[in-house]
Parts: C-alpha cells; sequence; structure tokens
C-alpha cells in the first residue's frame, strides 16, 4: 500500500534528518556549545521524527496522510535551516502540495471513515519496522559516509541557494539528471499505456461513457477503479464508492 | 533595533493589505456583478451605496453560532478554515509591489516556488474540510477540490516557469527587474493559461464544480457555519488578490509601467490588480459553470499543451536573442 510505503519513507527520512544534523553540529564552535540555528533543527528534526511516527502508528487513516504533510512540512524546514531554499520550496510543492493531494484523493475515493479503522493494522508489521530500520541505517550510513567532512557554512553566503544548486546540477550531476528524466518519462508512458487497456476492455467504461449517457462522469467512473484498497473483499461489493463512504463514515463512530 | 521595527512595520501592512484588499473584492463584486445583471446589489449598509455591506456581513457571520456536525472529525473540522486561510498571508509576503527591496514585504530568492508551493498548500484545508465534515455533498466536493487540483497545478508551475526562464531568475523581484514591455507579447499565452489555471485553483466560476450550489450544495463548506465559514469565503477573496497580484508581477511588469515607474510604481501594480480582478468577477457573470469532465479535459488538453508549446517559444526566442 502506498501510504505505508510513504510513511516509511518518511520515517526514513526523519532518521536521516537528525543523522545529518550529527555532521554540522561538532563543527567550529564544538558539539555542546551549539548555535540557535542548530538548536532548531534539532527540535524541528525530533517534532518531524514525532510526526512521521505517528503517520505510520495511527489507526487513522486520514489522521495518517495529514500527519504526512507534518513530517514532510517539517523537512522542508530542515532543508531551509540548511540554506538549501530553493529544495525546501520544492519539497513543499512537490510533496505537500501533490503527493499528499493525491493520496487524500485516493483515500476519499475509496475508503475514508471517521474515527478509527480497526482493520488498518498490516500483518507485515515487523517485516516493514525491519525494512525502515534497514533503510534507515543505510541512509544514515550513506549520508554520514559521503558528508563526514563537508561543512555548511551558515553564516557566509548560501550554499543552497538556487543559483549553487542550478549551477552544481547541470555542470556536475547532468547525466544522473537526465537519466531520472527518461526513468519518469518511462513511468509516464507507462501510466498511459495501463489507462488504454483498462479502456478497452469491455465492461469498464471510459471517462468520458459517463458523459455520454448523461450521468455525472466522475462518480460512477469510480465504482468501475477502487484505487488501491479493493472495496470487494471488505464487503462493500461493487457498489458505489462515494455511496458507501459516507455510510461507512456514519457506521465508524 | 531599527531592523526590528522595519520588520514589524513590513509585516503590519501586509497584515493590513490581507485584511482590506479581499473585502475591497468583495464589495467590488456585490456591484459589478449587481450592475452587469441589471440591478443595484447592496444600497442601505453605511449609507453611500451599500460601502458598508460586507462589514454588516462580517458582524452578521460573528454572531452566528459555530456549529460542528456531531459525527465530524472535530479538530481536523475546526483546523480546516485556517490552513484554507493562512497561505495566503504568506504568499502576499512575498508579491513585491514596487521597484527595489524596500517594496516587498520579505525577499524571497526562489519566489516563484514559494509561492506556487504555499498557494499548493491552501487546497489541502478544503480536502480537510471536505472530509472532516462527514457529509457526503462535502466529501463530494473534497474529491472535486482534489481532482481539479491535481489538473491545474501543472500547467500553472509550467507557465511560471516559462516566465522564469525568461527572466533568467526564479526570484520574484529579479523577474520584475529584468522584464521589458515586449514580454508582453512574447508570454501572453503564458499570461493566459496562468490566470484560467488559477482561476480553477481558486475554484472561482466558471471552475466551481467543487462547490457547485445548485447540485452539492456548497462542498466543503456545507457543513459550517458562522465565522468559519466567513474564513473560508475570505479565503476565496484572498486568493483572487492574491492570483491577480502574481498575474501582474509574472506577465503583466507589475510596477513597470509607460510613465511614472520610479515613484508611482506601487500604483501599476495596484491598477494591474484591480483590472484582473474586475475580470475575474466578469467571468463570473459571463460563463456558466464547466461540467466535471469538460473542467478536467480543458486542462489536460489545451492549458497543458498551450503551457508545453510556451516553454518551447520562450526557449526558441531565448537562445536567438543571445
Amino acid at each position: 500500500m502506498s501510504l505505508a510505503a510513504a510513511a516509511v519513507t518518511a520515517h526514513a527520512a526523519g532518521t536521516h534528518a537528525l543523522a545529518a544534523h550529527a555532521a554540522p553540529s561538532n563543527g567550529s564552535h564544538g558539539f555542546l556549545s551549539p548555535t540557535g540555528v542548530e538548536i532548531t533543527f534539532l527540535l524541528v528534526g525530533l517534532v518531524t521524527f514525532g510526526a512521521a511516527l505517528v503517520t505510520v502508528t495511527t489507526r487513522q487513516l486520514v489522521h495518517a496522510a495529514l500527519w504526512l504533510v507534518v513530517a514532510l512540512g517539517g523537512l522542508a524546514v530542515e532543508y531551509l535551516l540548511l540554506t538549501a531554499e530553493f529544495i525546501a520550496w520544492v519539497q513543499v510543492l512537490i510533496y505537500v502540495g501533490s503527493v499528499v493531494v493525491l493520496l487524500l484523493f485516493g483515500l476519499m475515493l475509496t475508503r475514508a471513515p471517521i474515527g478509527r479503522s480497526p482493520d488498518a493494522d498490516s500483518g507485515n508489521r515487523w517485516a516493514a519496522l525491519a525494512v525502515a530500520a534497514v533503510a534507515a541505517v543505510t541512509l544514515v550510513w550513506v549520508v554520514v559516509d559521503a558528508f563526514r567532512t563537508t561543512w555548511i557554512d551558515l553564516d557566509g553566503p548560501a550554499a543552497g541557494s538556487t543559483e549553487a544548486t542550478g549551477e552544481s546540477l547541470f555542470q556536475n550531476w547532468v547525466l544522473p539528471f537526465e537519466g531520472l528524466s527518461v526513468l519518469l518519462l518511462a513511468a509516464l508512458v507507462g501510466a498511459i499505456v495501463l489507462s488504454r487497456k483498462a479502456k478497452a476492455e469491455p465492461g469498464s467504461p471510459s471517462v468520458n461513457s459517463g458523459a455520454a449517457t448523461g450521468s455525472s462522469p466522475s462518480v460512477p467512473d469510480s465504482r468501475n477503479h477502487p484505487i488501491g484498497r479493493n472495496g470487494a473483499s471488505e464487503g462493500t461489493g461493487s457498489g458505489a464508492s462515494e455511496g458507501t463512504t459516507p455510510a461507512e463514515q456514519e457506521g465508524a463512530r | 533595533m531599527n531592523d526590528a521595527l522595519d520588520v514589524t512595520l513590513r509585516l503590519l501592512i501586509v497584515f493590513v493589505v490581507f485584511l482590506t484588499f479581499p473585502l475591497l473584492v468583495g464589495q467590488t463584486e456585490h456591484k459589478v456583478m449587481a450592475h452587469m445583471q441589471g440591478r443595484l446589489g447592496p444600497m442601505y449598509a453605511g449609507g453611500f451605496h451599500g460601502w458598508a455591506q460586507l462589514v454588516a456581513d462580517g458582524v452578521k457571520f460573528a454572531q452566528k453560532e459555530d456549529v460542528v456536525p456531531a459525527g465530524a472529525d472535530r479538530r481536523i473540522f475546526q483546523l480546516a478554515p485556517a490552513v484554507a486561510l493562512l497561505p495566503y498571508l504568506l504568499v502576499l509576503l512575498a508579491i513585491p509591489i514596487g521597484p527595489g527591496e524596500g517594496a516587498v514585504g520579505e525577499v524571497v530568492d526562489a519566489g516563484i516556488f514559494f509561492v506556487l508551493a504555499v498557494m499548493g498548500v491552501g487546497v489541502l484545508g478544503s480536502l480537510m474540510a471536505g472530509w472532516a465534515s462527514a457529509n457526503k455533498f462535502s466529501l463530494l466536493g473534497g474529491l472535486r477540490t482534489a481532482a481539479q487540483l491535481l489538473a491545474y497545478e501543472l500547467p500553472m508551475l509550467l507557465t511560471a516557469a516559462s516566465v522564469a526562464m525568461a527572466a533568467g531568475t526564479v526570484s520574484l523581484v529579479g523577474i520584475l527587474d529584468a522584464f521589458e514591455w515586449w514580454w508582453l507579447p512574447w508570454q501572453i499565452v503564458g499570461a493566459i493559461v496562468f490566470f484560467v489555471a488559477g482561476l480553477a485553483e481558486l475554484q472561482r466560476p466558471p471552475f466551481d464544480m467543487p462547490v457547485a450550489d445548485s447540485e452539492i450544495i456548497f462542498g466543503a463548506y456545507t457543513e459550517y457555519t458562522g465565522l468559519r465559514f466567513a474564513l473560508f469565503l475570505l479565503a476565496e477573496y484572498a486568493g483572487i488578490v492574491v492570483l491577480c497580484g502574481l498575474t501582474a508581477v509574472l506577465f503583466l511588469g507589475g510596477w513597470h509601467g509607460p510613465w511614472g515607474a520610479d515613484g508611482l510604481g506601487w500604483v501599476w501594480t495596484l491598477l494591474k490588480t484591480a483590472v484582473l480582478a474586475f475580470i475575474v468577477i466578469w467571468l463570473r457573470v459571463t460563463y456558466p459553470r464547466l461540467r466535471e469532465d469538460q473542467l478536467q479535459k480543458l486542462s489536460w488538453t489545451l492549458l497543458v499543451p498551450l503551457s508545453l508549446a510556451q516553454i518551447a517559444l520562450t526557449g526558441i526566442v531565448k537562445v536567438v536573442i543571445q
């Protein structure tokens, strides 16, 4: 499930942020005389970490998505504190503005009961924990190993300004950048191919066929494309997801 | 100490603008809509042509009971209006109103990204409201909001990127410094796409499917009463101010004008913003609501290709003139 995956990423990223703190703090003024920025960094890191933990442990699905907003926003603040302004705003733009909105859209389209969902627990809890721990350890190890001797001068000119980021990206890292672009293009083409296939199948009307029959297109279309957790196994059958979701909301409280 | 005073003064000015300009737009909308529809609009409150109508509305909203439905998710329901409103306050901080670094609330290095990112956060408020109300109409409204945002975020970003390419910077102040008059015809397609996509992001007519009052009551805001409802309305009008200001700054040259750019630059910015706000109202009175599928089609088959074409054009011209 994408939510769990995203949460694990946030979790790992939270740990990653904490680890990154260790590097600048034993800089010129020693570990035990931190500056205001470093204290703020640590506090925001703790908040981010806490929000990430709540994201993966809460039983309320939509709350998990909203806590994810806090975690991702906290990461953006960390980037800001490390003078990487451009990265910070892109983080907000992509993750808070788009990914979480997509996540909420998927949740609301399928099932988003008010209150706790007793079945929101996965049997893979320990496997997920193991994967998260391994990912966190790997990330911490890579970051500490890679940036062991790199210091960010917080008082000087911004090391992560848009100009600096752009120059290093398009002078030193052009090849990985282009490689990633091709990867994204492949994903885009793949998505189009998948959606075309679904259209050709008999019995699953396309987006526009709803309009042709005169009914509101967005509503009936979603019945045939339950996103993520399938409604059938939950006993909601092939009924309209919009129709049952508020009913579930009422039943759940 | 002087610095602190300076910052406080700037924040205060931005805050006052944030509180008054949306009301101005709202009052203009009352009157302009009325006259376009062959009636007078509010005439009594305050005496002269009903100028105090919105103040009276505010008093009315403040007096109403603040109801949270029994089935709602209480905390999220109550938090949603703030999430919808505050981003626009932050965005106003970064919009330059005149020449120089003195005429902007706060100079942001990656201004375009800051502005678009923070504006995107505001939509979370509608989503939270739509879900937490435990109401079918609200949930439908929330869903439509999300679908609309996903469709129109892309053309908005692409056209903003086109301006950034033209100026060679992503700072709003820098873009205005680099502006030349011939950018206007050069970027005109991008300007229209940006403005239309912005309208859709604000859910203004003709893109008001998420709040379509004749079919889903008032979408995500159906269950809201009193001050919280007023906050959502205020967010809509603050959004108009922000969108018009941004379009003026990015595409219409902000404080640049045929004359008087030195002392009266801010007048140009305000004038352009006001004209755009008038167009927003005009569109509301003129066009019928787009159906959900028409809405998606407009974005994916028209606005996205147009914005890509604009980026290509910007790139070509930029290479040629260098």
